[in-house]
């Protein structure tokens, strides 16, 4: 059986034509199924069952009652185990329910369990997670593909059809990037949108929580139930949430499409880039305005983003020291060198590397040269769409520079891998919200994403763009 | 080349993370080329830029600062590896 959107399955269940005990174990099935896929950290039939009884209890005007929800391990449950995909976090039970995962039970959603990551979400391809690769389920046998990352265990499950929505978050593309390589809807918010409290902290100036769903109508009644302010985050906004879902409107008439000439890079495949033109031709078509702008310190946007992330990291992760949680190494002799091996045993290889990276830019001496100087770059890059806001309502660019790779392509060098982030990062340190949909597929039938970013709070601009969009493939 | 192996230990050491030789060598190949692909970041003249350190454009409200009882200690110490009678344990630290 399969459900292909929220409403639908909504609509079974108010008419009582599918009790949620039947939804849980059509999931459970589907989960066991796709168990090669390392897609869940954390799958336990019963944490599944128990919440049936709770959730049936619940009136029907809940708006996601029933719903298969899959949540990102990075975000703190009560009643599953939360790890980061880290050794470090090994069997640690949070006290606390996250904010987000706390909106998402209180309209009834069913939790199928915790989806596979990068470890505390660094990397773009799900391959530096404690508990193994997650597959692509795109991937045919011979040739198994990275469903991109970090988020890569959430968007593999939208795409295996082990749920209707899934949290993820997004610290450089964490959410836009998977989405675009298992052909899903992934969007990432304006930063301060949905409160980042319970979630794993990465790099905090940049870390935003966000969705990923079968089609642009469950993104926006998902993104509407999570977003929200909270007082335990000083950096949650205080904004009204719009009904997104009710005011999906695909009209485009009087809308001014940006696209970004620095965008055009060397190396992306004719493919992608056929198929932004394609998409450009389309919104035209639609009755948008096309204009050509430039973002000129989009390149320095990486560099950027590869001190700050590390050095925000590097200060996040010093409270993983094996005193009040999670692992610790046993045969340390004194304090210090309990706090040494622990870390070291207990953190991978990537997040050993950035917090390194960042303590060497904070440490003294450094300081000026590279963190400061990377916040004021920083300063420019927010500046330059801040300008080309004044003169269109959404810019629209290619999501990843390559369809989904191999799972075993070498990935020797942290810059080649770095460089997955590039037309996603710029609006990560600009703060603004974005959006990957499935947009055309590459000579092999892999799916390719194409990005909407809008102004600051304006997801609703950023839906309605791509709900038209998402009807050329329907 | 901006680190050697000895600036490399001396960063684990603030971060306390213990290397391996060979973790040292990996990391210094690493790093080093990292640090000479953000050098390009002094292209940029920044001469009159304020640093941005927080980018939400709204106005941030501050919370009334009153203590709430949200834990309790005994569910905290749960996740402790080393506990001894409402502390967390570690090893010893004055002789």
């Amino acid at each position: 059986m399969e459900f292909k959107s929220i409403n639908q399955l909504k609509s079974l269940i108010d008419e009582n034509k599918i009790s949620v005990k039947e939804i849980a174990q059509t999931y459970i099935k589907k989960i066991k199924e796709k168990k090669d896929l390392n897609i869940f950290i954390y799958f336990d039939e019963d944490k599944i069952n128990n919440q049936v009884t709770e959730i049936e209890k619940l009136p029907n005007h809940k708006k996601l009652k029933g719903i298969p929800i899959a949540v990102k391990d990075l975000f703190c449950t009560k009643n599953m185990p939360t790890t980061a995909a880290s050794k470090i976090l090994e069997n640690f039970n949070p006290t606390y329910e996250s904010f987000v995962t706390q909106k998402l039970i209180n309209e009834g959603s069913l939790f199928v369990g915790k989806t596979n990551l990068d470890e505390f979400a660094m990397g773009s391809a799900t391959n530096t997670s404690y508990f193994g690769n997650t597959i692509n389920p795109l991937s045919n046998k011979d040739n198994p593909l990275a469903p991109g990352g970090s988020s890569g265990g959430s968007a593999a499950a939208v795409a295996a059809d082990l749920c209707l929505g899934s949290t993820g978050t997004d610290t450089g593309g964490s959410i836009r990037q998977p989405a675009s390589f298992c052909g899903v809807v992934g969007i990432k918010p304006t930063y301060g949108l949905c409160s980042r409290w319970g979630i794993a902290a990465f790099a905090s100036s940049l870390d935003q929580a966000g969705i990923f769903s079968k089609n642009v109508t469950d993104a926006s009644i998902l993104l509407e139930e999570i977003a929200g302010y909270d007082e335990r985050d000083s950096t949650s906004s205080n904004v009204s949430i719009p009904n997104y879902s009710k005011q999906l409107n695909s009209k485009l008439n009087g809308k001014t499409i940006g696209i970004p000439k620095e965008y055009t890079v060397d190396g992306i495949s004719d493919e992608i880039n056929a198929v932004w033109d394609d998409a450009i031709k389309s919104l035209e078509k639609k009755g948008a305005k096309i204009k050509h702008i430039s973002l000129p310190h989009t390149k320095y946007a990486l560099p950027t983003y590869y001190i700050i992330a590390p050095a925000e990291a590097s200060s996040n992760l010093a409270r993983y020291d094996g005193v009040k949680y999670g692992f610790r190494a046993d045969e340390a002799k004194s304090l210090d060198e309990m706090y040494e091996i622990t870390r070291s045993e207990g953190f991978g290889k990537e997040v050993k590397r950035r917090i390194l990276i960042g303590t060497y830019v904070l440490s003294a001496g450094y300081y000026d040269a590279y963190y400061l100087k990377a916040q004021k770059v920083r300063k420019l890059i927010a500046n330059d769409f801040i300008e080309t806001f004044k003169e269109c309502d959404l810019i629209l660019t290619p999501t990843a520079p390559s369809a989904a790779f191999p799972l075993n392509e070498k990935q020797d060098d942290p810059i080649k891998m770095y460089l997955n982030d590039v037309f996603t990062v710029p609006a990560s340190l600009a703060g603004i919200p974005g959006i990957s949909i499935p947009y055309g597929k590459d000579k092999n039938g892999l799916p390719l994403g194409i990005q909407l970013l809008g102004k600051h709070f304006n997801e609703q601009e950023i839906f309605n763009a791509s709900f038209a969009l998402e009807k050329d493939y329907e | 080349m901006k680190l050697d192996t000895n600036t490399i230990n001396k960063i684990a050491k603030l971060a306390r993370i213990s290397l391996s030789e060979k973790e040292a060598n990996d990391l210094l190949k690493d790093m080093n080329s990292i640090l000479d692909w953000v050098e390009q970041l002094n292209e940029v003249n920044t001469d009159s830029v304020e640093p941005l350190a927080n980018i939400s454009s709204s106005t941030l409200p501050q919370r009334k600062d009153e203590a709430k009882d949200i834990n309790s200690s005994d569910e905290i110490l749960k996740n402790s590896p080393d506990k001894l009678e409402g502390y967390f344990a570690v090893p010893k630290v004055v002789e």
